[in-house]
């Protein structure tokens, strides 16, 4: 084990798999002289030379679709699109492309692509550069789409994305790259579309992904303070979602509230409790709550910022207002 | 080499797009070059005239850096410098006739000064205390564009929308040369040649591309693109206010005469960071930036009025006591600014809030209430 930051921990993947295979390559925007927009890529250039790291022009829908072809041929490109929003100028070459060459040419061509992209909110980039789509990617038959929440996710989930043979929407946080965690040392694989129970707990569950978990799980801290105990799943991925963890969590638990960064509309949390409610509703002392953002724009003015994103306060009040619609008591 | 010709609407033809035809009037030493084709476009522009674009340049200069040390004391959340591009920026915008519309990206600080904006809501967006600080129709120029290049579509929709009211306006959108890779960019000019939108095309080549030097967006001058479109193209010294304004005027004046869109690459240099976050010593050679001040835009004009004995101190304090006197009023203007309420992150969604947001607003500013004197 090292304490690593879930920064450092993309940046030694990365380093690892251009060692382990001549086939993996980088390409992007500014991500070999500047070494990325949040330094994922740093140092790599200077090791690997600029055939493995390629700083492309300032085009996603270009990089995007060129990477797609040479998948095409066999090779493993990781993209990385500085973030997530703009890969919405990459769209089609995402969905209409990445996502149905598999099945649209009759299961004779890969795509193992990957996309490395950060999403989220709370560091002042505004409304155009401050969103959680990962959802659009999620409702996509053909691709995959992982959202690691701390540093040991982070290098299990990005070798297997590499080493997977579909396109993998690999989902990063900004507010994520500076936090630590022991990471396992040498290789990790991941199983993709399993998820993970990151903390053990008996009185409801907290359903969350990505920074979310974060939050939930210093929520789980501070009730745990009062005799709450707060059971977290964290997703790791969205598509394919792993339905069965969570349902056997609140199975065990009876309650459960989802924790977003996206918005309530149709948002993950939407898909979530749907599920709940098919497969575990008898065994539901409340009903599912949804804590996600507000559904604007995200306004730049940090307190504004704040108060649009859903926080621990929000989770907590809502955690509390499940257990007591539920009868709980201690 | 490709070549297309622009003719003025009454009288003399300009040959546009050849490596000997890069505009330039005032060199960076300050020396007055004639030009037989483009002279007459700036004709009527006077000594005393081209001291007051100076003095836009100045002010311009002053209102920048003042915004990067509001930026540096914790004022504004960022700020994306313009400093060495003035020129650029001054002798375009003032060739813009009143009822030509503006679609800028976002360092078109410069540009808004000109168009009248006001000096707070020149940093309003960037102190975070709205996303929209102007009125688009009220100055003729929409607020900044973030997303690389889309401006330059919307530029000429307004152009389509332009002709079919039937009236003579023109449009000027400005972009970056790492714009000119996007999609929507190219896709701009397909849509602006096909209808003949007046629209002017006017990329400022300031070299880099946050991190990316322009080499990597192009391998030949930017304006040779222009052509294959079908649309004229001229490049010119971003950093000589007059060639910036003769170019300008010719484009404009093919727009408004319908002759359809003109592109433009204004040849500059962006001296400071890509914004207040970026650091730029990390990625580019000091000499670069010691050649570029060499062709500073203000002190080329101050070199061409010494020549001329014009450089007075009556025009020293004029200029001097003007940004002095804005710097102060912009400085006030941001720190003075009313803060927006919590409340107003529900503002502006849809033009009528609809059920879902109405409930989550009043479902929050009932939790605010809990606290003590409620926001
Ligand atoms: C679609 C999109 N991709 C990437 C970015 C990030 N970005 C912001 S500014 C910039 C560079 C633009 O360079 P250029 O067009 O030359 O304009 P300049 O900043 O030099 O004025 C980039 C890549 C963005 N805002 N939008
Ligand atoms: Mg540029």
């Amino acid at each position: 084990m090292t304490e690593l930051t879930y920064r450092q921990a993309l940046n030694d993947t990365l380093r690892a798999e251009l060692t382990r295979d001549e086939n993996v390559y980088l390409i992007g925007e500014e991500i070999g002289v500047f070494e990325g927009s949040y330094k994922i890529t740093a140092g790599l250039l200077k090791e690997f030379g600029p055939k493995r790291v390629v700083d492309t022009p300032i085009s996603e829908e270009g990089f995007t679709g060129v990477a797609i072809g040479s998948a095409m041929l066999g090779l493993r490109p990781v993209v990385e699109i500085m973030t997530l929003n703009f890969s919405l100028i990459a769209i089609d070459q995402i969905v209409n492309h990445a996502a149905k060459m598999y099945g649209m040419f009759g299961g004779r061509v890969k795509v193992p692509l990957v996309i490395r992209t950060p999403g989220g909110g709370g560091q002042q980039l505004a409304a155009t550069h401050s969103q959680n789509l990962e959802v659009w990617y999620a409702h996509i038959p053909g691709l995959k789409v992982v959202a690691p929440s701390n540093p040991a996710d982070a290098k299990a989930l990005l070798t297997a994305a590499i080493r997977d043979d579909d396109p993998v929407l690999f989902l990063e946080n900004l507010g994520l790259y500076n936090t630590k965690g022991d990471v396992p040392d040498g290789e990790q694989v991941a199983e993709i579309g399993r998820a993970a129970i990151a903390r053990e707990g008996t009185d409801l569950t907290v359903v969350s992904y990505s920074r979310g978990v974060v939050t939930a799980l210093e929520v789980a801290e501070q009730l745990a303070g009062e005799g709450i105990s707060i059971e977290v799943v964290d997703l790791r991925s969205l598509r394919p979602l792993d339905r069965v963890t969570f349902c056997e969590s609140v199975k065990k638990t009876s309650r459960a509230v989802v924790f977003e960064d996206d918005m309530l509309s149709y948002g993950v949390g939407a898909e979530i409790s749907a599920t709940i409610g098919e497969a575990v509703f008898d065994w539901l002392d409340a009903p599912v709550r949804r804590v996600a953002a507000a559904e604007v724009p995200l306004p730049y003015a940090k307190p504004l910022e704040l108060a649009a994103m859903p926080d621990a306060a929000a989770l907590t009040k809502v955690i509390r207002e499940t257990l007591a619609a539920s009868g709980y008591r201690k | 080499m490709l070549r297309s010709t622009v003719s003025k609407s009454s009288d003399s033809e300009v040959d546009l797009l050849d490596d000997r035809d890069f505009v330039q009037l005032i060199d960076a030493d300050g020396i007055r070059h004639p030009s037989p084709t483009i002279d007459q476009w700036v004709a009527d522009v006077s000594d005393a005239q081209l001291a007051d674009l100076y003095e836009d340049m100045v002010v311009v200069r002053r209102i920048d850096v003042e915004a990067t040390a509001l930026q540096r004391q914790g004022e504004l959340g960022l700020w994306p410098p313009l400093l060495g591009q003035e020129a650029s920026q001054i002798g375009s915008a003032r060739a813009l006739r009143d009822d030509d519309f503006i679609m800028p990206s976002y360092r078109e600080n410069g540009v808004a000064y000109c168009r009248g904006v006001a000096l707070d809501d020149l940093v309003r967006v960037w102190r975070g205390h709205a996303h929209g600080s102007w009125d688009p129709s009220e100055f003729r120029m929409a607020i900044p564009a973030v997303i690389i290049g889309a401006q330059t579509l919307h530029a000429v929709g307004y152009g389509v929308g332009i002709l079919r009211d039937g009236a003579d306006s023109a449009v000027i959108t400005y972009f970056g040369d790492g714009a000119t890779s996007q999609g929507d960019t190219n896709e701009a000019m397909i849509f602006a040649a096909t209808y003949q939108a007046p629209v002017v095309f006017f990329c400022q080549n300031n070299h880099w591309a946050i991190s990316e030097p322009v080499g990597l967006q192009a391998t030949r001058h930017i304006s040779e693109r222009a052509p294959g479109f079908g649309i004229p193209s001229m490049r010119v010294d971003g950093n000589d206010v007059l060639a910036v304004m003769a170019a300008t005027r010719i484009a404009l004046d093919r727009a408004h005469n319908g002759g359809g869109p003109t592109y433009i690459e204004a040849v500059t240099y962006r001296m400071g960071p890509h914004t207040t976050s970026d650091d730029p010593t990390r990625y580019r050679d000091a000499d670069e930036l010691a050649e570029w001040k060499a062709k500073d835009p203000i002190s080329r004009l101050e070199k061409y009025f010494e020549s001329k004995d014009l450089l007075t101190d009556e025009l020293k304090a004029r200029v001097k006591a003007k940004a002095d006197s804005v710097a102060a009023e912009f400085r006030a203007g941001c720190i003075g600014m009313e803060e927006p309420t919590i409340m107003s992150v529900f503002d502006h969604v849809t033009i009528e809030i609809d059920p879902v947001l109405e409930r989550q607003r009043s479902q929050y500013a009932a939790y605010l209430a809990n606290f003590e004197g409620g926001e």
